[in-house]
């Protein structure tokens, strides 16, 4: 899986569970500050991409994914890893 | 209680969401025209179920009340709480600011709570596992979140707090919300109750105790209050609230007045855990404690908007209950189930009928009991059979009893200064 494509799945379900405009899930943007989600948001988040991309995030690696890109570069390391 | 003189506690705002209209007018309406809001269940597939029909509230849309993600959030008992809320608010035109937020509060009772959230999720659990389980689960099921939901999107900072007495929960809330503002505790409460628990779990459950109609042919005719062919009550959903203001804070900010709520009266069967005490003994003296509290004799209440579920025990028992307490006048009264048009909303009921006793009193008009062909034997008061009616209602009464035992009345008045 490209990395594009990995931006592109990761922006849909950011977008659904986030309740925000796709237009505001740029690689850049950081979940708590940019995007509004708090604690709970970001359990539900984690638990969406690890179910989307069928890998484990385990809470520290989580704590330290703060924006879209760190997610896509974090899930692109394990699916290439695993592939 | 207080030494000093109680406040007097009037209803200034009113919302309704409701199997007969998602509006205060609408639901108006819909009493005064004897609409009918049973049908086939759609919420989920009850092709399996015993019981495949309920009084669901029609084209609910959480959107105009809150964003996408905050209604994401809430089970749609705590969605319909807010709605109902925010409506109230309106009406009222009644804002909630930095300078009274601390003395506005809320009190929403539910019977069940977040019934779908709990559901779906033990779906998840059983299939999927534990750990996929949602961090919203336990915030969105449990039942004190339509109160702790509703003060977040309103901003109220007052007192708080949620009765979960089964389908006396919402009158419990006006009546603990009365006594708040009466005490000094409250210039304002926001307070009623909401259900959605038309799920699978939920109609499986009181089919099994055998409280539900089972007149899937003819649904329609299913919530039949008073009448000899009731069988069971058609679960019903949605949210009532009132706006409750201390009076002299309503009359400075030139408040429109519906009514007065002047008495609440409480008790419990302590008999069994679903059925009533023969008799109505309890639930009488309910309805004599509201009078008392209210300083009002019998012969002053003109209606009573009665618990009237349609189920072959609390009818007669109510019937019996309102003789009790009011005598010989119970036969010179109006009493009404409006449960035989919204459906019975369990937690919600109280909140609804709330709404609709304050209206009668506003509007001078009491709303009827449809389906009522051929009374019970044991039925024989004036149920204002199938037709709304106009009449003078200075004093109302609106009954509500839960599983637990619990009674509740309430007593509403014509606002007189």
């Amino acid at each position: 899986m490209s990395e594009t494509e990995i931006f592109e799945k990761v922006k849909k379900i950011v977008t659904d569970q986030l309740g925000v405009e796709s237009g505001k899930v740029v690689p850049e943007a950081n979940f708590a500050n940019d995007l509004g989600a708090d604690s709970l948001d970001t359990v539900e988040l984690v638990m969406a991409l690890e179910e989307e991309f069928d890998i484990e995030i385990p809470d520290e690696a989580a704590e330290e994914i703060a924006t879209v890109q760190a997610a896509v570069d974090y899930i692109s390391n394990k699916v290439t890893a695993s592939a | 209680m207080t030494n000093s003189v109680n406040k007097r506690v009037v209803v200034t705002g009113l919302g309704a969401i409701t199997p007969i209209g998602n509006t205060l007018a609408d639901y108006w309406d819909g009493l005064m025209s004897g609409r009918n809001g049973v049908a086939p269940i759609t919420l989920f597939d009850a092709s399996r179920h015993d019981c495949r029909f309920a009084a669901e509230v029609k084209g609910f849309d959480p959107h105009v009340y809150l964003d996408r993600k905050d209604a994401k959030r809430m089970d749609r008992f705590a969605q319909l709480a807010v709605a109902a809320s925010k409506q109230a608010l309106e009406d009222a035109q009644f804002t909630i600011n930095d300078l009274n937020a601390e003395q506005v509060g809320v009190l929403i009772g539910t019977g069940i709570g977040g019934l779908k959230v709990l559901e779906d999720q033990q779906e998840v659990n059983l299939t999927k596992g534990p750990d996929r389980c949602s961090p919203f689960m336990i915030p969105m099921m449990i039942a004190n979140m339509a109160a702790g939901l509703t003060a977040i999107h309103i901003g109220a900072k007052g007192p708080n707090s949620c009765s979960v007495t089964a389908c006396a929960a919402g009158s419990n809330a006006i009546g603990d919300a009365f006594r708040w503002i009466q005490h000094g505790y409250a210039q304002a409460m926001i307070c009623g109750g909401t259900e959605a628990a038309v799920t699978p779990l939920s109609v499986a459950g009181f089919a099994a105790c055998r409280a539900l109609s089972f007149r899937n042919d003819d649904p329609t005719h299913a919530s039949r209050p008073f009448d000899k062919d009731r069988d069971g009550f058609v679960l019903g959903e949605g949210a009532g609230i009132l706006l409750l203001e201390e009076m002299e804070h309503a009359l400075a900010r030139g408040a429109k007045i519906y009514a007065e709520i002047v008495g609440y009266g409480v008790t419990c069967d302590a008999f069994h855990m679903t059925g009533q005490l023969p008799g109505g003994v309890q639930a009488a003296r309910a309805m004599q404690l509201a009078m008392k509290d209210a300083g009002l004799s019998p012969e002053q209440v003109s209606y009573v908007n009665a618990h009237g579920t349609s189920t072959p025990v609390n009818d007669p028992n109510e019937t019996a209950a309102i003789k009790t307490a009011l005598g010989d006048h119970a036969y010179k009264i109006a009493v009404s189930s409006t449960k035989s048009m919204t459906g019975h909303l369990l937690g919600g009921s109280g909140g609804i009928e709330g709404v609709a006793t304050a209206l009668a009193i506003a509007n001078d008009r009491v709303p009827p009991t449809i389906n009522f062909v051929e009374a019970d034997p044991e039925c024989d008061l004036d149920y204002v059979p199938n037709q709304s009616r106009a009449l003078q209602v200075d004093v109302a009464l609106s009954n509500s009893f839960g599983f637990g035992g619990h009674n509740v009345t309430l007593a509403f008045k014509k606002f007189v200064r």
